[in-house]
């Protein structure tokens, strides 16, 4: 995954995702669904990548703990000791760029991934002019909004558009998923833009734009803006002024309360979840207009989820926090940090037993979905008996695919509007008299 | 960088701090805005670097001497028969991992209030100096399409 993304920062031709095979997501699930498949890409790419502490929405991306990616890093390191390079005298004439670039061209053509790696580093190694490079930048803004991240952000709160009682209307649902991305990029860009010095010293975020100086402070602010005012106005004036209110309080809550949080307390691992939370309670609001128990469940729902993944993807990153500064239940409080894990599989259980009786969904969503939250609880209680590396990644994938799987039988079990209606018929009419058949 | 550059550029990754580098393009005309820009900048720029090339030498020391120290007290030397260096697994360590992020608690609290306050002031220094620039460049404009 890191090859692939790596490569495709590049601008190297693609690779195909045999890689992906790095990935330690269960392949024996017969889930022909391209849309699992994507974030199954997403994720890998995304592991070996940025994304900050959490992998969901509107807060960092997830880490891998993958030990390829530490090789990888100590390779690099053994070449910045064999080329120590004077900045000040280092000479950036054509004939080291032409030698870079057909460097780089042999790597791809030989499609030796490591050497292909290795000339990144050494080109990361190079001095670079701090000029916005305009062909690159769609590239940038890209990962300065961490646009995959966002992508998943959209697809909770479609999710949570879904699965809202009441007739699908495409316009509302298009200008709710834009003015929910946009929301996204803006909270994201801002997140990048506090956090600059701590991403440099991290392994998985040191490779970012406001880090590598491909993109000044201020166009990172300016672009934040420019996605987030007409973000939150779409979301106001074209949908309605509570999915509005609601984008703008969670761009708070993702910069001016976690980001800061995360280096002053562990409690912003909560205030993370109810962010990731938010988007599909935003859904359910733009399809309805008002919060309603469906909405809290669903938000329920991913703010359960965000634990078991959230921790234990911080387990194998207690080097890196612990050194940059950050305050994370898996440095500080580590029993705790499992225990909460397990708890929130357990409530997610629980949760979907309440769905069917908010008649959000029919009995069967409890039933099918049984098995997969009784496989993550059980590997939330492996983690919390063994709390070691291997329990912390098999607990860490299954929340990868264990969340796309929930929503998907959430929805296929979703109530029908018509039988709703039809039920509320008959509930309301006495016995005998003829049942009418409501159009939707 | 070539000295025909106008513009500032950014090096590897220290190998202490882990920041980049930036060696800042000084216009002949530079304004006093701009100046005050730059310098802040070289200000910010040394503040980051010392900070975080004493606190990353500080963990590699501490890391080693904890290691050095469970190590002694299980009885075993620091390199095994091959010449490897000896580690802990991820599970001994985190009691350094903990014990070393509380006890540098207070030191980032201070370093975070003052990296905001110099993000802020960095950042707004670059909208003045680009509005100024705009500004600049619109007369500019004007007086040649008067010509």
């Amino acid at each position: 995954g890191l090859f692939v993304w790596r490569l495709k920062s590049t601008g190297i031709r693609q690779i195909p995702c045999q890689f992906v095979q790095l990935c330690h997501v269960a392949n024996g699930r017969l889930i022909t669904f391209q849309y699992f498949n994507f974030l199954k890409r997403m994720y890998v790419t995304q592991c070996n990548k940025d994304l900050s502490q959490r992998a969901k929405p509107k807060s960092d991306s997830v880490a891998s703990p993958f030990r390829e990616l530490q090789q990888l890093d100590q390779e690099k390191k053994v070449i910045h000791k064999i080329r120590p390079v004077s900045p000040v005298h280092q000479p950036l004439s054509e004939a080291s760029i032409s030698n870079e670039l057909r460097e780089i061209k042999s790597a791809a053509q030989t499609e030796d991934s490591v050497a292909a790696v290795r000339a990144e580093a050494k080109g990361d190694r190079q001095w670079k002019e701090m000029k916005l490079q305009l062909d690159d930048l769609p590239g940038i803004l890209a990962r300065l909004s961490k646009i995959k991240l966002t992508a998943l952000v959209v697809s909770t709160a479609s999710a949570g558009f879904a699965m809202a009682p009441v007739p699908f209307d495409l316009t509302c649902f298009l200008l709710a998923s834009l003015g929910t991305g946009l929301a996204s990029c803006a909270a994201n860009s801002i997140n990048q833009f506090f956090e600059v010095p701590f991403d440099s010293n991290m392994n998985r975020t040191k490779n970012r734009p406001l880090v590598r100086g491909q993109i000044s402070p201020l166009l990172a602010v300016c672009f934040a803006a420019s996605c987030g005012v007409p973000g939150i106005a779409l979301l106001t004036l074209g949908v309605n002024p509570l999915t509005g209110a609601l984008g703008a309080f969670n761009i708070f809550l993702y910069t001016c309360c976690y980001t800061p949080m995360k280096r002053m307390s562990i409690a912003n691992t909560w205030v993370g979840a109810v962010v990731g939370a938010i988007p599909p309670v935003m859904g359910w609001t733009a399809a309805t207009g008002s919060l309603d128990a469906g909405a809290l469940l669903l938000g329920g729902i991913l703010y359960s989820w965000q634990f078991p993944h959230f921790n234990a993807l911080s387990w194998g990153l207690r080097e890196d926090y612990s050194r940059g500064g950050y305050c994370m239940m898996s440095v500080t409080h580590p029993r705790l940090c499992r225990r909460v894990a397990l708890r929130h599989c357990l409530a997610l259980i629980g949760l979907s037993t309440v769905a069917p009786v908010l008649d959000i969904t029919t009995w069967t969503f409890p039933i099918i979905s049984l098995p997969i939250n009784l496989y993550i609880s059980y590997l939330a209680f492996r983690f919390y008996r063994d709390a070691d590396r291997s329990s912390s990644r098999k607990l860490f994938f299954c929340s990868l695919w264990h969340l796309p799987m929930l929503l998907l039988v959430m929805f296929t079990c979703k109530k029908s509007f018509l039988e709703k209606e039809d039920k509320d018929n008959l509930l309301g009419e006495s016995h005998g008299r003829a049942m009418e058949i409501r159009l939707p | 960088p070539p000295a025909h550059s106008r513009y500032d550029w950014i090096g590897p990754p220290d190998k202490h701090s882990n920041l980049r580098p930036v060696i800042f393009y000084v216009p002949p005309e530079e304004s006093p805005l701009e100046r005050r820009l730059r310098e802040t900048r070289q200000e910010a720029q040394a503040c980051d670097q010392r900070f975080w090339a004493r606190h990353n030498r500080a963990f590699c020391q501490e890391k080693e001497e904890f290691i050095y120290s469970r190590l002694k007290a299980k009885g075993l030397e620091m390199r095994d028969e091959t010449g490897q260096k000896a580690t802990l697994n991820a599970e001994e360590m985190a009691d350094f991992y903990k014990d070393f992020l509380s006890k540098n608690f207070r030191k980032h609290m201070q370093y975070n209030r003052d990296w905001y306050k110099r993000n802020f002031t960095i950042t707004f220094l670059m909208g003045q100096v680009a509005l100024a620039r705009a500004l600049r460049w619109l007369r500019w404009k004007k007086k040649n399409v008067g010509n």
